[in-house]
């Protein structure tokens, strides 16, 4: 290969790489650049009609209920103001919990309903020992009385945007 | 624990250790690359030296 | 072509210099690997949430930290390059972006095998992994553009405009989390500490301080052949040990 052909060919792949870099902006950019929308985003009707959007949220506690298939989960994702139904169809992720993250890609049908495709898992960014976790439990059970909000530090991501 | 259970990673074995494999590798790899480079670019100082000596 | 070496003084100088250095942070490098490799896997606990899976942050996140930071300062050097026309600068930014786009692959590559036992998936478009990936594309987009320019300070000057345009992908990723909803979850690292038991912090900050010392000792090792080969015309080049033999 001549050297001018392995400039061209160097400038075309980088010319690739930069429209590559754009359209993957563009791409991210759509839909505000956020990833879901809250419930309390969804009943202010600020996601879109009639197609596939992601809603994210916290399992509701007590929500989850399996179907006799084994294979289809109704649950509510809530992020504490509002609360959503959700009917899923499939395998769930392991860290998969009533009161934990989660991100469910779908389409609200008219049963008001989310009909989720796929569902993901969220998990915060604490890491920490099972003892440590267990102590944490009791300790908040024995302060507000109320059942242990599973990680303070999620909350902020879910709050519904202003 | 046994060390069946410990490269099992409690049924997660295929994502710690693929995580620390190919991170290595690569990381193998490159200093692999910055080493040949080395030897490849004396290896032509050499030759253009030696070339320019003969004019 | 008449040859004022003393134009070259830094790199003649510096070429010799990181020749004696590269050892002083390889070494501690594989050490502290070690030791850190040693604490994630035998002295961290298991995770209460994710078991054994979580222990792939210890690789994780000090190729993330590093693949951004490894950025600022290439930007950084190249900017010093441009403004100041050092010659030294632009060969050390040149140096460092290989390493910064293999720091960004692995945490691409960690966070796919990460991703998919946690959170259901190998890949999603959340903020967070699409900006990591544009910075791995920025790294790459500098090393074509480099080398698609013949004359090495036109290259220079090319490559100095997109890692400067490019730096404020940078913050982007590290405030992604906060500014949108992502999937990822929040930074492990904050301004006002971190989320995480004692054994597994020191686990991250070793792995985190190898990764680091890696990093200056292949830079200046691949900053040496740079020198060599752009200064290859100069009398003291031809006058090295490991040139003349």
């Amino acid at each position: 290969m001549k050297p001018r052909q392995k400039r061209l060919m160097f400038i075309i792949a980088g010319l690739a790489l930069v429209a590559a870099a754009v359209g993957l902006v563009l791409f991210a950019l759509k839909d505000n650049v956020s990833l879901y929308f809250t419930p309390t985003q969804v009943y202010h009707k600020e996601a879109p009609q009639g197609r596939s959007f992601r809603i994210g949220g916290l399992v509701e506690e007590g929500s989850v209920k399996r179907q006799g298939d084994g294979l289809t989960v109704y649950f509510n994702i809530t992020d504490t103001a509002k609360s959503m139904p959700v009917v899923y169809k499939g395998i769930l992720p392991d860290l998969f919990k009533e009161g934990k993250g989660v991100v469910a890609q779908g389409k609200l049908q008219d049963d008001n309903v989310f009909h989720a495709e796929e569902v993901l898992a969220k998990h915060d960014e604490n890491y920490m020992p099972p003892e440590a976790m267990h102590a944490l439990e009791e300790a908040a059970k024995s302060q507000s009385g109320v059942s242990a909000v599973s990680s303070p530090a999620a909350a902020p991501t879910l709050t519904p945007a202003k | 624990m046994s060390p069946a259970e410990f490269f099992a990673m409690n049924g997660y074995g295929f994502y710690v250790w693929g995580s620390y494999g190919v991170a290595l590798l690569v990381i193998g790899i490159e200093i692999a690359l910055v080493r040949h480079k080395r030897t490849i670019t004396l290896r032509q100082l050499r030759m253009e030296r030696d070339a320019g000596e003969e004019q | 072509m008449a040859i004022n070496w003393f134009k070259y003084s830094a790199p003649t100088a510096f070429y010799g210099l990181a020749g004696k250095m590269i050892p002083w942070f390889a070494v501690p490098a594989a050490v502290l690997f070690m030791v850190g490799m040693y604490i994630g896997f035998f002295v961290a606990p298991t995770d209460a949430i994710q078991s054994e899976a979580y222990r792939i942050i210890f690789i994780h996140v000090p190729a993330s930290i590093l693949s951004m930071f490894i950025y600022l300062i290439m930007a950084g050097y190249a900017a010093l390059g441009l403004i100041f026309n050092t010659r030294l600068s632009s060969m050390m930014a040149t140096a460092l972006a290989p390493t910064g786009a293999l720091f960004a692959f692995i945490s691409l590559w960690t966070g796919a095998l990460w991703g998919k036992p946690m959170w259901g998936a190998w890949w999603v478009w959340d903020a967070r992994l699409t900006s990591e990936l544009i910075l791995l594309f920025l790294y790459l987009g500098f090393i074509a553009l480099q080398s698609s320019i013949e004359d090495p300070r036109r290259a220079d000057r090319a490559g100095a405009l997109l890692a400067i345009v490019g730096s404020v992908n940078v913050p982007i990723i590290y405030f992604s989390v906060k500014w949108w909803n992502t999937l990822h979850q929040g930074a492990t690292i904050k301004f006002t500490g971190t989320s995480m038991h004692v054994a597994m912090q020191q686990a991250m900050f070793i792995m985190l301080l190898a990764c680091w010392l890696y990093v200056i000792a292949v830079t200046l090792a691949r900053v040496r052949s740079i020198i060599l080969e752009r200064e290859r015309n100069t009398q003291w080049v031809n006058e090295l040990k490991e040139v003349r033999s």
